[in-house]
């Protein structure tokens, strides 16, 4: 039967032909590689938990008086989202944590998406011929940023108003185009009635399409290039070590969706995230103490604290705060993620060739040591987004607290810079490799000098990890012959395209 | 064309002997035993689930259920495909993306030289089809983007505010200075625009009588110890909703602005660069608090279009 169904299909799509190509595509091993995995996985839970939450909820700002499970607010006026999104919390059977599953996902989307950049920018995995690739990562990271801000932004509650407030005060701040491109997102001047659902729908369908459409060619151009490797059991640049898809890598990888949603969905049964009824319904006039937005928000919230009280005056126009911490500062940071890899090879480097072995971070301590810094100094931004919260706990005024962080964010990445430079120069220097390091032996000779020499080497360990070793190889599939036949006219007259 | 040999050894030819093929697993019995044990216990999991949702349990109880049931079925096929399956390493080769100059040249060849009959000569064909494509990618803009929403016009220069506009609670009652108590704080607003975004005030007593002074040129702005300002933050426009009596301080919740009263609403810490606009009040024959005009410069944070005064 399964046989029969199977030619079917075959006799109609050849697969028989492509499909053993597939099934022992090779895909190397190692732990950082699932990182970008869990993106991958949480994405498919937000689509799934997502459909769920749209079925119950109304993209709407209009008025009604809330009559529902939810007792505290009874009677009280809200906007229909808002209503909504308390009736799937509290009336919709397993409601609560589908929503809650929906927003853990989402944190550990984009915080997935995050680390893996950082893993593939630390192991110089954006290299030629994977510039391409890297920026449409960095597209995705951004559009993940928007999606997770419009989708905690139309439950309507008191959190989330106050921060579409400051999204409306950085769009007016743009210069030239500014005030006109916040009327028309926003359909009028704050707070106007069209941002529900304009962002409801920007939310559900038309990020989540542009963010398929990249993840594809994200995908796509894994395939085509294949996987990086590192150095090491075999790996050169021009093939893959590894496991095969089948069965070994469609095992664990899909056992690691398994337990990326597992983890999520055990987070969004015991850790409560959001919750809505506690913050209350947005009214324009009221804001509650301690508001922050989400994590990846947090890093453009703490630049906005701390930046100084400047503004730019000019004849009729002018330069407002915001625009400095909240349009300037992504816009540089993403200008230069982008940039990076272009930047890398004609400054750093001047390595043009292709790369598919991966570095280890200490093998090129520029690169290292710049990231670092520039990661220390989003942390410390990230960190200053809760200023108010530290001085209340720390018992210590705002103004030591602001001033603490005005500095570290200049100090902290200077001082990050060297250290990281000399770590990766430390490592490089230690012989030996991962467990097998071996530490240096200070010894005093007679005139009282210190020299440091290598300890001898494990018993039984002769190889360092940085020369590639030599293994007996197994192609499971032998190369597909490379065309080279041209194009030919045939005696006929007709023209042959080569296939 | 080559014909594509089968030169290499491909997984049947083989040895099942070669280490390669080996499993991970140092004791294969046990690694069974785990792998096993968790489907069951993810089985019992997915089951409890239905369980649970049959008798409408507690969210935490279907999201434990389901997520048990999820993480050990993911733990089981992990655990099988790392040490119950052929630990390798296996390789392929990898092509490198470069081309050939034949290869770019045939490329070329294809692209220009039927170009050269079918699309350069008629040059003239391409300005044209240039010309119409590009007239409707601009006016094509026009609904996608102008439909959006009205033009700000001078709608971010004023709010409702007006000479005579009675300061209202969000009830609509009219204020009295009897109302409040020293220390006390009152968001009010015009009687035609109640719970407005644009036009919220923050109406202060700040002391028991007298004319409240903040700046040369507004003595007869606040009287009897009341005082009156916008409430939409000069940074980035939240509610400035905490006020600190004892040291009479308007504080943002949102990053921390803080506004001296006495001076004007003066911004003295955080990021606001301006101070919070006030709003001449006066108490009328009637003993309403009542505005004596609206505010003389915008409410809220800057803006591109907005005038340079400081």
């Amino acid at each position: 039967m399964i046989d029969a169904i199977y030619n079917w299909i075959d006799n109609r799509l050849a697969l028989s032909k492509s499909g053993r190509h597939l099934l022992n595509k090779i895909f190397p091993d190692h732990w950082s590689f699932m990182i970008g995995e869990i993106a991958l996985y949480s994405f498919i839970v937000l689509l799934i938990s997502g459909i769920f939450l749209t079925l119950y909820f109304i993209p709407s700002s209009a008025t009604v008086i809330y009559h529902g499970a939810y007792k505290p607010l009874d009677g009280t006026h809200v906007s229909e989202a808002y209503a909504s999104t308390i009736n799937l919390t509290f009336a919709v059977r397993g409601g609560l944590f589908m929503r809650q599953l929906h927003h853990w996902a989402a944190n550990i989307f984009i915080g997935s998406i995050v680390v893996h950049m950082l893993r593939v920018f630390f192991t110089g995995a954006f290299r030629r011929p994977r510039e391409v690739n890297w920026m449409i990562g960095a597209t995705l990271l951004i559009l993940a940023i928007f999606n997770g801000f419009l989708g905690y932004s139309i439950p309507d509650d008191l959190v989330s108003g106050t921060g579409i407030r400051i999204a409306f005060s950085i769009l007016e701040s743009i210069p030239f185009v500014g005030t006109n491109l916040a009327f028309f997102l926003f359909g009028g001047n704050y707070p106007g009635t069209d941002i529900i659902p304009r962002f409801f729908i920007l939310h559900v369908l038309i990020l989540p399409l542009v963010i398929l459409g990249l993840l594809a060619g994200h995908l796509g151009m894994l395939v085509k290039h294949k996987h990086t490797q590192f150095k090491g059991r075999g790996a050169r640049n021009d093939n893959v070590v590894g496991s095969p898809l089948w069965p070994n890598y469609a095992a664990k990888a899909g056992g690691f969706f398994f337990l990326t949603t597992g983890v999520t969905a055990i987070l969004a049964a015991l850790v409560q995230i959001n919750p809505i009824w506690q913050y209350g319904p947005y009214v324009p006039y009221k804001v509650s103490y301690a508001v922050q937005p989400d994590w990846y928000m947090g890093w453009l919230d703490g630049a906005l604290r701390v930046m100084p009280s400047w503004e730019i005056h000019l004849p009729g126009h002018m330069i407002p705060n915001v625009f400095f911490p909240g349009i300037l500062l992504p816009g540089v940071t993403f200008t230069l993620i982008y940039l990076w890899p272009f930047v890398e090879s004609k400054f750093i480097t001047h390595d043009y060739s292709e790369h598919h072995l991966l570095d280890r971070p200490r093998d090129n301590p520029l690169r290292t040591a710049i990231g670092s810094a520039v990661f220390a100094f989003y942390f410390v931004l990230f960190g200053a987004s809760a200023t108010d919260v530290l001085a209340n706990y720390l018992q210590v005024s705002l103004n030591v607290v602001l001033w603490t962080f005005r500095i570290a964010c200049i100090v902290i990445p200077i001082i990050v810079f060297p250290v990281a430079y000399k770590i990766c120069l430390e490592l490089q220097a230690a012989p030996g490799a991962g467990k097998r390091k071996r530490h240096m032996i200070i010894v005093r000779d007679e005139e009282g000098a210190y020299h440091s020499v290598d300890s001898e080497e494990y018993a039984g360990y002769t190889a360092s990890e940085l020369d590639p070793v030599d293994i007996e190889e197994v192609d499971l599939q032998p190369e597909i012959a490379v065309l080279t036949n041209s194009a030919d006219t045939g005696d006929d007259g007709v023209y042959r395209v080569p296939r | 064309m080559t014909e594509t040999t089968n030169e290499h050894p491909d997984l049947e030819s083989v040895s099942l002997d070669s280490p390669q093929f080996e499993v991970a697993a140092k004791n294969i019995k046990r690694t069974e035993y785990v792998t096993f044990g968790s489907f069951i216990i993810s089985l019992i999991g997915f089951a409890a689930f239905g369980a649970a949702y049959t008798q409408n349990s507690p969210n935490y109880v279907f999201g434990l259920t389901i997520g048990i049931g999820l993480f050990f079925f993911g733990f089981g096929l992990v655990s099988w495909g790392k040490y119950l399956m052929p630990q390798g390493p296996f390789s392929e080769p990898r092509p490198l993306m470069e081309t050939t100059e034949k290869e770019k040249e045939l490329l070329k060849a294809d692209f220009t030289s039927r170009g050269k009959v079918a699309i350069k000569r008629r040059s003239f064909l391409i300005k044209a089809m240039a010309a119409a494509g590009g007239v409707f990618g601009i006016v094509a803009a026009f609904p996608l983007i102008r439909s959006l929403g009205p033009l700000p016009k001078n709608s971010l220069m004023t709010t409702k505010w007006r000479k005579g506009s009675y300061l209202t609670t969000i009830y609509g009652d009219r204020v009295k200075p009897s109302d409040m108590e020293v220390g006390g704080i009152l968001t009010v607003f015009p009687e035609d625009d109640l719970g407005s975004a644009i036009s919220q005030t923050i109406l202060l007593r700040v002391q028991e009588s007298g004319k409240v002074v903040t700046m040369p040129g507004r003595e007869d702005w606040a009287p009897d110890g009341f005082v009156a300002f916008s409430k939409v933050c000069t940074h980035a426009g939240c509610p400035v909703g905490l006020y600190e009596h004892l040291e009479q301080l308007l504080v943002c919740p949102c990053h921390q602005s803080m506004f001296n009263v006495k001076d004007g609403a003066m911004p003295i810490f955080g990021p606001a660069p301006r101070p919070l606009p006030q709003l001449p009040i006066y108490i009328d024959s009637n003993g309403y608090f009542r505005a004596r005009a609206g505010y003389d410069e915008p409410i809220g944070p800057g803006f591109w279009t907005r005038g340079g005064t400081a």
